[in-house]
């Protein structure tokens, strides 16, 4: 049994963390609450409750994936690149005015969109990515900075060029029908994206764990003065692990615009840059984990917003409880001192044994 | 573009200047306390923001600016110190958990924000109180620099009068010679027997302290509502401000009148036929752009 918690002791952790929040949420569901079984209930059971309901966790895992992956790259290297919420921003304002602007047929103008949407994404992470490597400028408050001004960016060229008048609020022309993602699973909006994302997560782990380049990266963030020492060129590192990540965001911006809106409608910055970030910290930025993260996370979102509907408690208690789970996730003391009783124990044992 | 001409050569604009920097000013301040240590207060967005919706509340319910001022303070002290037992006691990555922490304000505050008054967007159903504004008696009459001078809500005074206070307890009192040698070399500073853990911790709450006088401000004087993530990113320009400023009382002021000075610019080029996205991204771009220049001038001087 001993053995068994100290192989697993990571997940175990994790899961506890997972535990202590919900366990917070549910108490304050009873102090806030009418009806706290209610509540509770459309947490836990909601999402499952109808066929609209476990669709809309998969349509939104899909941008989860693909910014989690963006943020799993530059966090490997120990780089706190946190830009996803404006490159997912940007590569669906441009790709959006890139659809609307160019005629191919259809197969040929997803792959040209996409094509041009990784490359937007990817100078999106270059800029942060050359003040650091050039200049020493923090890239946590670059990428940051960033954020806004890519949202007021992309906010102008949708508002001024590519607004749909007709529509009474803030949106843009319906994009093509030869960009659009098929929804392959009858009454739901799960779209192709999701496949993409699924692909995307088993490319980014490939790339990680089995290239050069990806053990490059690991070594950056495992240690940098060893890196450099084994003649690692870290500022190459660096540049690339952002600029990958912003080329990822950007792509699960705009596989969003095709596959379930078909237009530009985010009046507000939709956040799903954040709770990728989010993903993938509960990961340990691992990116085939970064997909059942992103599952679970957009479970929440949903139970969330359920208990938003039925109850008088609003849906912002899921950031609360994701905040609390990564707090204790990130703390490698927590329950440190568990396992060192583990450990101890389990010497003894093997001592005394042989 | 000559009416905003003139309008920026007016005693206004030096009014506006004074206005916006304030919150720049205490949040750079904060970081700067905290950097004097050793640690980067990463969390002084939250601070701020958790500050701003805790002072509305507690005056909307007791209708008392003391009380207000003391609990919207103790906010953001308890929030700085959950930044440091984090970071230090759990060895949690202080931009992990920093992140972390300015979710959870963001979150909890309209989470909160909604229990008290059915609304998440701004807090004006709530009956909440401001801050005075002082008319200073002599300056008042003073012809010209009378009229930016006075007039302006207590705690922009105070933000100014809290660079001396800084620079007071940085350079001339025990707890700023502490806080000094853990910043710069921990390792002599513990072997001299002072306790690395507990002074950051004394930095980090000073540092919540004047992040949570920001926050205070932005909702009970610069504005009288709370709003949906109202600090807007101000905690995190104040540690670029912070940063250029070397972390030092005179240069975080010039540096935060700086920031100011951007963005009351923006305010002012409101009036022109510019897309209001654009003046938005000013105070972010600006931000930046004197990183750049700070950065290329500090490398030509190696």
């Amino acid at each position: 049994m001993r053995g068994f918690i100290l192989k697993y002791f990571d997940l175990i952790r994790v899961l506890l963390s997972i535990s202590i929040g919900l366990t917070l949420a549910f108490i304050i569901m009873f102090l806030v609450s009418d009806n706290p079984l209610l509540s509770i209930r459309s947490l836990l059971i909601g999402p499952l409750a109808s066929r609209s309901r476990l669709s809309f966790i998969f349509e939104t895992a899909t941008p989860l994936i693909f910014c989690g992956l963006a943020a799993s790259i530059p966090f490997q290297a120990k780089q706190f690149w946190v830009g996803a919420e404006g490159a997912l921003y940007f590569g669906g304002t441009l790709g959006t005015a890139f659809a609307l602007l160019t005629r191919f047929p259809s197969g040929l103008h997803h792959f040209l969109l996409l094509a041009f949407v990784f490359i937007v994404g990817m100078f999106v992470g270059l800029i942060p990515a050359l003040l650091k490597t050039r200049l020493k400028i923090n890239e946590f408050v670059t990428s940051l900075m960033f954020n806004f001004i890519l949202y007021y960016s992309g906010l102008y060229i949708i508002n001024f060029h590519f607004r749909d008048q007709a529509a009474g609020y803030l949106v843009s022309n319906a994009i093509p029908k030869t960009v659009l993602l098929a929804q392959f699973i009858p009454r739901t909006r799960i779209h192709l994206g999701i496949i993409f994302a699924l692909i995307a997560a088993f490319l980014v782990y490939i790339f990680l764990f089995h290239t050069k380049w990806g053990y490059e990266i690991r070594m950056v963030g495992a240690n940098l003065s060893f890196a450099k020492y084994g003649g690692i060129n870290v500022k190459r590192v660096i540049l690339y692990s952002i600029v990958l990540g912003g080329a990822l965001a950007a792509m699960g911006g705009m596989i969003e615009v095709m596959g379930i809106h078909g237009r530009f409608n985010w009046q507000a910055s939709p956040g799903y840059g954040w709770n990728g970030i989010m993903a993938a910290i509960i990961a340990g930025n691992h990116p085939l984990l970064i997909i059942v993260t992103s599952l679970f996370i957009s479970y929440l979102i949903t139970g969330a917003q359920i208990v938003n509907l039925v109850t008088d408690i609003p849906a912002e208690m899921v950031t609360v409880i994701q905040a609390i789970i990564i707090l204790l996730v990130t703390s490698q003391a927590f329950l440190e001192f568990w396992r060192h009783r583990l450990i101890v124990k389990e010497a003894a044992k093997d001592g005394s044994s042989s | 573009m000559e009416a905003v001409l003139k309008s920026i050569f007016s005693i206004g604009f030096v009014f506006t200047i004074l206005r916006v920097t304030t919150p720049l000013l205490y949040a750079s301040i904060g970081v700067a306390i905290s950097n004097q240590s050793g640690t980067v207060n990463i969390a002084l967005e939250g601070i701020m923001l958790f500050s701003a919706f805790i002072g509305v509340l507690v005056s909307a319910l007791t209708k008392n600016l003391i009380i207000s001022f003391l609990i919207g303070s103790l906010a953001g002290i308890s929030f700085a110190l959950l930044l440091g037992y984090f970071s230090m006691k759990l060895k949690a990555n202080i931009i992990l958990s920093g992140i972390a922490l300015n979710m959870l304000a963001s979150g909890l505050t309209v989470f909160l924000l909604y229990l008290a008054s059915g609304d998440k967007g701004v807090s004006s159903s709530l009956n909440s109180l401001a801050f005075p504004v002082v008319h200073i008696p002599l300056i008042k009459e003073l012809p010209y620099i009378g009229k930016a001078l006075s007039g302006h809500n207590l705690l922009t005074y105070l933000s100014f009068l809290s660079v001396i206070i800084f620079y007071i307890l940085i350079y001339k009192t025990p707890i700023g010679l502490r806080i000094r040698a853990v910043g710069q070399n921990p390792n002599a500073a513990s072997s001299v027997g002072i306790s690395v853990f507990k002074t950051k911790m004394l930095a980090l709450a000073l540092s919540g302290f004047f992040g949570a006088l920001g926050g205070l401000y932005l909702s009970m004087g610069y504005v009288t509502w709370f709003g949906r993530d109202m600090v807007a990113g101000r905690g995190f320009i104040a540690i670029a401000a912070s940063t250029i400023g070397g972390h030092k009382p005179i240069g975080v002021l010039l540096a935060s009148i700086l920031f100011g000075l951007t963005n009351a610019l923006a305010i002012y080029f409101k009036s022109l036929r510019v897309p209001s996205e654009f003046i938005e991204l000013i105070p972010y771009l600006a931000t930046i752009v004197f990183l750049v220049f700070y950065s290329l001038r500090t490398k030509e001087d190696k």
